[in-house]
């Protein structure tokens, strides 16, 4: 069982809500991911309107914790704005703290994340902040007063899986306690098994969902793949070696010739 | 034997049109004839392109729509196919188009050149969907009205009570409300660009990470770019950030389009229950056509079609 601030939450598996081809797309793949939390990015273009929004009620209907996002906030005053008005909307103190740096990588901007985490927590925010897989950062970001990390496995929406394995395990190493999600660049379920191999908690998952072609099938493929390389990393898996080892013994064996 | 229809945007229209064509006696009433969502569509009929985003029933359903616009208004679509079409960083993403699409030849820079000749040297890879077409929404939107009200087809733009219990059935095609609940809308963003320096023949679609962008050739030098798809029903103007993107792809389709006028913005509320697929349902004497979501010159065709046939059946039935 995994806890994320106080929260107990038994699924390895986060799903974000955009870019699916319907609602009732998005609707299926929650249901077969088995995910208790999803992301919503707020849009300040969503805002308006005279309904109430219908897609936010039937995401609110769906009875999962909603993980607000500062996607697409470009500088700590925008990204702590957007939090405002997250809280506000979806009535919770949780945020997944986005601050993006550069355009076409989308890669955080860890300076002003960190930044940006030290004013939210200060403002009771329960900080989830999107990072690189630096160990320093990471540092600083917990010194801030997070208490879950999210890094990046490759750049968001790249499907490019797990590209410096060496630093997401000296991460987990460093780290033993604190809950980390694999937020960012899984492409396909043996991303996600490596990746919970390395024994991290949980991953975050939208593109590679929304965008494959049934995405329902595709968020419970994940959905196993996570839990498999969960199980797999408690249960302790052998190490790689140069020669061959007889799952048989040998001695003892008959002799024809 | 009166069949009433509520809404004159494009689902109205078309099944005004199947309805008088079977020799059904048609009223249509609405207070803005013509400005509907379907005011401010593109009008591909590309039901393969849709197919990227959208589920199998679209290309099913989408099938014979450049058939019955031709029929109905002979002239008016232009069979050219489709160009889809990514700059340079994103031409992975052409691979990913492919795989979900089908009825296209992979064309080189050489084809898309004989193809477009003003985008020569631009683009060295495209998907050219040879089968699609378009048309012109709002030549199609007027057209249609005039050919109707040629026919002895009645247009209201008002009408009391009593006056409704007056027909036998009623199709409701008033697209998005507030008070369906099924219903969301999902907003819609468009601009008209006018330039001389640059001229196309078919619809150019550019590959983007959020919203598909085409940018469709129009009479007089003009050329409508849209849409973006925002789950919102807010009809305001259009949002400097649409804009932006918007403006971005006609210029990274060409230059020139940095030097086009911006003759028009518009924003439409598109109707779409919550599998993005259009229905037709029946309650009492009232049949319903709606959800018709992004795909409203596509899909009209067939569901009025469905509505028109449900009405003669039900006729036959009671007799």
């Amino acid at each position: 069982m995994l806890k994320l601030y106080e929260k107990q939450i038994f699924s390895r598996l986060l799903l974000g809500t955009a870019q699916y081809p319907s609602p009732a797309i998005l609707e299926g793949a929650i249901e077969s991911s088995g995910t208790e939390i999803i992301t919503v990015s707020l849009r300040r273009e969503m805002m308006g309107g005279n309904s109430g929004n219908k897609f936010w009620s039937m995401i609110q209907s769906l009875a999962r914790h909603v993980l607000p996002n500062t996607a697409g906030c470009h500088t700590v005053k925008e990204a702590v704005l957007t939090a405002q008005m997250a809280r506000d909307v979806f009535a919770t103190d949780w945020i997944k703290l986005e601050v993006i740096g550069n355009h076409d990588t989308l890669q955080p901007d860890v300076f002003a994340l960190v930044e940006a985490a030290r004013i939210l927590t200060e403002d009771g925010f329960k900080v989830f902040p999107y990072t690189t897989d630096d160990l320093t950062v990471a540092e600083r970001l917990l010194d801030a007063g997070c208490e879950v990390l999210m890094p990046w496995c490759a750049p968001i929406g790249s499907a490019m899986g797990p590209l410096n394995l060496h630093a997401l395990r000296s991460l987990r190493g460093h780290f033993p306690n604190v809950p980390m999600i694999i937020d960012a660049g899984l492409g396909r379920p043996s991303h996600a098994a490596t990746v919970m191999e390395l024994g991290f908690d949980a991953i975050l998952l939208n593109t590679a969902v929304a965008k494959a072609g049934d995405p329902v099938a595709m968020a419970g493929a994940f959905a196993k793949a996570a839990e498999a390389g969960h199980a797999a990393y408690h249960a302790g898996m052998l190490e790689p070696r140069d020669v061959a080892v007889p799952s048989t013994p040998v001695i003892g064996k008959a002799v024809f010739s | 034997m009166d069949v009433l229809v509520r809404g004159a945007g494009v689902a109205g229209l078309s099944v005004a049109h199947e309805l008088w064509s079977r020799g059904v006696q048609v009223t249509v009433v609405d207070p803005q004839i013509g400005k509907r969502a379907s005011w401010y569509a593109g009008g591909m009929l590309a039901p393969y392109c849709e197919r990227e985003s959208a589920e199998q029933p679209v290309v099913d359903l989408g099938q014979n729509a450049a058939d019955w616009w031709e029929a109905a208004l002979p002239g008016s679509v232009s069979r050219k196919g489709t160009l889809v079409l990514a700059a340079s960083r994103d031409i992975k993403e052409l691979d990913r188009f492919g795989s979900r699409t089908s009825h296209f030849e992979v064309v080189d820079e050489t084809a898309i050149a004989t193809l477009e000749p003003d985008l020569v040297g631009r683009f060295r890879k495209g998907l050219f969907f040879t089968e699609e077409a378009h048309l012109d929404p709002r030549h199609v939107l007027i057209n249609l009205v005039a050919k109707l009200v040629a026919a002895g087809v009645s247009f209201e733009t008002d009408l009391s009570q009593s006056a409704e219990c007056g027909f036998d059935d009623i199709i409701d095609c008033t697209g998005y409300s507030v008070t369906n609940e099924n219903l969301r809308g999902v907003r819609g963003e468009m601009l008209i660009l006018r330039t001389a320096d640059v001229s196309l023949s078919r619809p150019i679609r550019l590959i983007h990470p959020r919203f598909p962008v085409y940018v469709v050739p129009r009479q007089d030098h003009t050329f409508m770019v849209g849409a973006t798809m925002i789950e919102s029903d807010a009809a305001g103007p259009i949002t400097a950030r649409s804009m932006m993107e918007l403006l971005n792809t006609a210029y990274s389709l060409h230059p020139a389009f940095g030097e086009a006028e911006i003759v028009e913005t518009g924003t439409g509320i598109r109707p779409a229950y919550p599998d993005n697929l259009p229905r037709v349902t029946a309650q009492g004497n009232t049949i319903t056509v709606n959800g018709l979501y992004r795909h409203g010159f596509l899909l009209a065709p067939a569901m009025a079609v469905q509505a028109a046939t449900a009405i003669l059946e039900r006729r036959s039935e009671i007799r």
